[in-house]
Formats: structure tokens, C-alpha cells, sequence
């Protein structure tokens, strides 16, 4: 139990700190498809017999670069789109070759956190905090180029090269993160709590850190209740996030429309 | 002549049941794909496309539960989603995208509840593997009806709304100048997008399905700028690759290494994208007008 709450949190800071930048580019298909993806490779090292983290971690990559490839010939919704499929055709291949694999596809689909082992917890808590000090070290050109990519360039930000960083990232983040939320879920992780806090406050560092204590908040609670109900982690952590989601617009009506009666 | 004939086509490929109906339900299926997707691609709505397929998951796990047909889990499912992401959706690009991701996450988490009650109650895990990655041998005879029908209605959305929704598609404000209803158009247009990704989930599995509608129809989009010949192109490459994929499937039951054949689905989805890939070679498009465009003065 100590350690799905250790992993929980380190989980919940790295989605939290790279979800804030999801959100602000509005990246949410890349950061559902990197994860997606990244599922196939899982599959792909229980066939070979090697560890899942390091099958996660080459398709995530892969997957990344394929996106920032075909990204620069074509639109980049499309360029996401093929690169998923891509991916999860050769996931249902290798699911093919192998019998035994069906139980795990559940859990490496929509989390398993008390399934995490002791010797996994190293190489997740050095990928996290791998991700969140290259978050920091690039966080002002990211900024600039997320919030006015014209601006940067001219400020001699290559929206290119941040473009492909910030695949990296999401890619790194998506590796150590998917065995304890699941491949689908990942991704509710990632937009639900940054897109409150950005309803909340417009100050970068304050959204960042209301979005990393919302991400825990609702990790926590999906662990505690899955704990008690017996129900998978995924289920309430898609669920919190929609509601976290919802808060936030309504705040946002509630405080405009305000707004609009005290003028 | 026989002796290549024979290589191509493994013995009893024009004689199996399965094939046959594999064959009909995929040209079909792939078809109104084409045709949906063109507007998907046109409309930058990939990742709703993408979404009302993961989303069609739940419904499919949903039926598994209650005991009806997947297809109408998937097409209830696809529609109310359509429904609820267009009520939240806001109107600026990147707004849509976050609207669209909530739905899925929230839908998924649902789906997670839903498959974890399959497998406990029933005590397999075969519901899983069956909704998400599908297979078009192991459809049954009866959906045929059910089929035709949610292809013809994704059709006629797509038919009879055709200019207003390419008027939309291209210039949101220019088509409410005319007095189009903007906003009833896109709604059509996603129940269009979530029947076809609905039938795409039955015939190669929900997460799989987005491929036969982005792919074939960016490569139309790639080959003319025409928005009809591109729904045209669209349909015949999605075709092609669909029956494609059951050939080469059909033939993969000798190929190493379980000799139990590779899945179809795999096939479908690597032919999609090679065709993708190979649109991309300049010597396909008018080199003439390439030039032109690149020097705009001196043409």
C-alpha cells in the first residue's frame, strides 16, 4: 500500500507539472495518443521477454518522433491520428502472438496501482524527475512559444525544437506513468486538474501548482476508492477529472457573469 | 498463370463464409468511412473521430453486459457522446480538443467500470481483446441488416447536408451569413462521424477504427483538392485496403510464427498508412502546379 501511494504521488506531480503545458497548447490529442501508443510497446516486450518500462519507453519515443515527422508534411490532428493506429496496429500483431498476455492487456489499459512492484518505483521516480526538471529548465521559451509561438520566434525560440521537446517530455512522462493509471487514463490525469487550474488563476507558476495539488488530490481519492470498492483506479480517475473539468467551467461562468453585473 | 493465382489467393478464399461476409461488412464499412472521413479531415475533427471510437468502448462493454449486440452499443454510445461533446464544446480549436478529451476520459472511466463487471462476471477476459481490437472473421450474419441501415443513415447525413456542411466546413462565418444553422450542421456531422466509427469498431475494434477514418481520407485530401472526388478517393482507397487486409489476413494462416494467422486488423491499418506514405511522393501530384505555387511571382 505504501508504495501505490508513493508511486500515486510522483504520478500525480509529473501529470500534473506536464499536463499544465498540454493544456496550454491545447496538445490533448498528442497526450492521448503518446500514451495509446505507447500500450502496443508493453505488448511488444512481454513478447520478447524484455521489461514492459523499457517497451513503453521505445514506442512512446517512437511515437513521438513519428508525430513530430509527419507533423512537418502534413496537419498535425492527422499526422497524431496515423501515428496512433500505426502504433496500435502493431499492438493488436503482437497481442496475436502471445496467449497468455490477455489479464495483463485490462490492467496495462486502465491502471493497476497496487499491482506496482518495489523494484519498479526507482526507475518511475527517476523518469518523473527526469520530466519535471526539463519542464522547469525549458519552462519560459515553452511558455512563450505555447501562449504566442510568433512572439518566441521572433525572440529566436524554434517553435520546431520546442515542438519536439515537449513530445519528449510527454513521451517520458507517458512511459513511467502508464502502468499505474493505465494507457486510456493517463490522459484524464493530464487535462482534467491543469484545465481547473487554469479556470482558476492566470499566473503560469500559481496554475502549475494549484494543477499539481488537484492531480494528487484526485489520485489519492481514486486510489483510497478503489481500495474500498474494489472498482479499477481508471474509473474514478476519468470520472474526477470531468468533475474537476466541470468545476472549472462553472467557476469561469459564475465569476464573468459576475463580472458583467458589477459593471 | 494457376500457380501465381493460387499463391495470391490461399486455396478456399472464394469459397469461405466468413470471407465472404468479411469482405461485404469491410467494402461497406470502409466506404461510408471514406465518405465521413473526408468531412472528419476537412473539419480538423480527427480527434473527435478518435474520441467517439474510444468511446464507442463503452458502449460495446456496456452491451456485453446487458446482453445485446455490440453495434448498437457502439452507435447509442457514439451518439449520445456526439451529443454531450458538442453541448460543451467551446467554439475556439483548442477548446474543442480539451471538451472532447473530458468526454473520452470520463467515457473511458465508465468503460473501465463497465469491463471490469464483464470479466468478474463472466469470468473472461475474451469480452476485452473481442471489443478493442475486433475481427472481421468473427462477424455474425445477423448484423447485415443493422449495418445497411446506420450506413445509410451516415450517408444521408453526409449526402443531403453536403454543401452547407462543406460551406461550414470551409468558413463557419460565411456559411451563418447565409443563414445556415451552424451549429445543427456540426452536430449532423458528428453523428455521421460516430455511426461510421461505430461500424468501423465492429469490423477492426474500437481503437483501431480512427484508421479507416483519417487515413484513407487524408490521402484523398492529399491527391485532389476536390472535396468530392476526394470522398470518392477516400472510399475506393479504404476499400482497397479493407479487402486488401482479409486477402493477406486469409493467407497469413500459413505464415510463422503460431501459424494461427496474423490479425486482419494489423493489415488493414499498415495498408492505410503505406497508402498514406506513398501520396507523399511528389512525383503522384502535377509537378507543373507545384512549381507555380512555390514561385507565385514568377509563374
Amino acid at each position: 500500500m505504501v508504495h501505490a501511494w508513493t508511486i500515486a504521488t510522483i504520478v500525480a506531480i509529473v501529470a500534473g507539472v506536464v499536463g499544465f503545458f498540454v493544456v496550454l497548447r491545447g496538445a490533448a490529442f498528442v497526450a492521448d495518443a503518446v500514451p495509446q501508443g505507447a500500450f502496443a510497446g508493453a505488448a511488444g516486450a512481454s513478447l520478447v521477454g524484455v521489461s514492459t518500462l523499457l517497451g513503453l519507453g521505445v514506442f512512446a519515443l517512437a511515437g513521438a518522433l513519428l508525430i513530430g515527422w509527419l507533423s512537418r508534411r502534413s496537419r498535425s490532428d492527422v499526422a497524431t491520428a496515423l501515428t496512433l493506429v500505426v502504433l496500435l496496429g502493431l499492438g493488436s500483431l503482437f497481442l496475436s502472438f502471445t496467449t497468455e498476455y490477455a489479464p495483463e492487456i485490462f490492467s496495462l489499459l486502465f491502471g493497476e496501482v497496487l499491482g506496482v512492484s518495489t523494484n519498479e518505483i526507482l526507475p518511475i521516480a527517476a523518469g518523473g524527475l527526469l520530466c519535471v526538471l526539463a519542464t522547469l529548465v525549458i519552462f519560459r521559451p515553452l511558455l512563450l512559444n505555447s501562449l504566442m509561438p510568433e512572439l518566441a520566434a521572433a525572440r529566436g525560440v524554434r517553435g520546431s525544437r520546442m515542438e519536439l521537446c515537449f513530445l519528449v517530455i510527454v513521451a517520458v512522462a507517458t512511459s513511467m506513468t502508464l502502468p499505474v493509471v493505465g494507457a486510456l487514463l493517463i490522459f484524464s490525469l493530464m487535462i482534467g486538474p491543469p484545465a481547473a487550474a487554469r479556470s482558476l488563476t492566470s499566473s503560469p507558476l500559481l496554475a502549475l501548482l494549484i494543477s499539481v495539488l488537484v492531480a494528487m488530490a484526485t489520485v489519492w481519492t481514486a486510489i483510497a476508492a478503489s481500495f474500498e470498492t474494489d472498482w479499477p483506479v481508471g474509473f474514478f480517475v476519468g470520472v474526477l477529472g470531468a468533475c474537476w473539468y466541470a468545476a472549472g467551467r462553472i467557476w469561469v461562468s459564475l465569476r464573468s457573469r459576475r463580472a458583467v453585473r458589477d459593471t | 498463370m494457376s500457380a501465381i493465382f493460387g499463391a495470391i489467393f490461399a486455396t478456399g478464399f472464394f469459397g469461405s463464409a466468413p470471407v465472404h461476409l468479411a469482405l461485404l461488412v469491410g467494402g461497406l464499412v470502409a466506404v461510408v468511412s471514406g465518405a465521413v472521413g473526408t468531412f472528419a479531415v476537412l473539419r480538423g475533427q480527427s480527434y473527435a473521430g478518435h474520441a467517439l471510437a474510444d468511446l464507442s468502448v463503452t458502449g460495446g462493454s456496456g452491451s456485453f453486459l446487458i446482453g445485446i449486440s455490440p453495434l448498437w452499443g457502439f452507435a447509442g454510445t457514439g451518439v449520445a457522446a456526439a451529443g454531450i461533446m458538442d453541448m460543451i464544446g467551446i467554439r475556439k480549436p483548442r477548446g474543442r480538443d480539451l471538451a472532447t478529451g473530458i468526454v473520452r476520459g470520463a467515457g473511458l472511466g465508465l468503460a473501465a467500470l463497465f469491463l471490469y463487471w464483464d470479466t468478474t462476471s463472466t469470468n473472461t477476459t475474451g469480452a476485452t481483446i473481442t471489443i478493442l481490437f475486433g475481427s472481421m472473421f468473427t462477424i455474425s450474419g445477423s448484423v447485415i441488416p443493422a449495418v445497411a441501415l446506420l450506413s445509410a443513415i451516415a450517408l444521408a447525413i453526409i449526402f443531403l447536408g453536403y454543401r452547407p456542411l462543406l460551406l461550414s466546413s470551409v468558413s463557419a462565418e460565411l456559411a451563418f451569413a447565409r443563414g445556415i444553422r451552424v451549429r445543427l450542421i456540426g452536430i449532423a456531422c458528428l453523428v455521421a462521424i460516430a455511426l461510421a466509427v461505430a461500424l468501423a469498431a465492429l469490423s477492426i475494434g474500437t481503437i483501431l477504427s480512427t484508421a479507416l477514418l483519417v487515413g484513407p481520407a487524408a490521402t484523398a485530401l492529399r491527391l485532389t483538392s476536390r472535396p468530392g472526388l476526394a470522398m470518392l478517393w477516400a472510399a475506393i482507397i479504404g476499400l482497397a485496403a479493407t479487402w486488401l487486409g482479409v486477402l493477406l489476413a486469409y493467407d497469413s494462416f500459413t505464415w510463422p510464427p503460431q501459424r494461427s494467422g496474423w490479425p486482419v486488423s494489423f493489415f488493414v491499418v499498415t495498408l492505410v498508412f503505406v497508402f498514406y506514405l506513398l501520396s507523399a511522393l511528389p512525383r503522384l501530384r502535377p509537378r507543373q502546379q507545384r512549381r507555380l505555387r512555390r514561385t507565385p511571382g514568377r509563374g
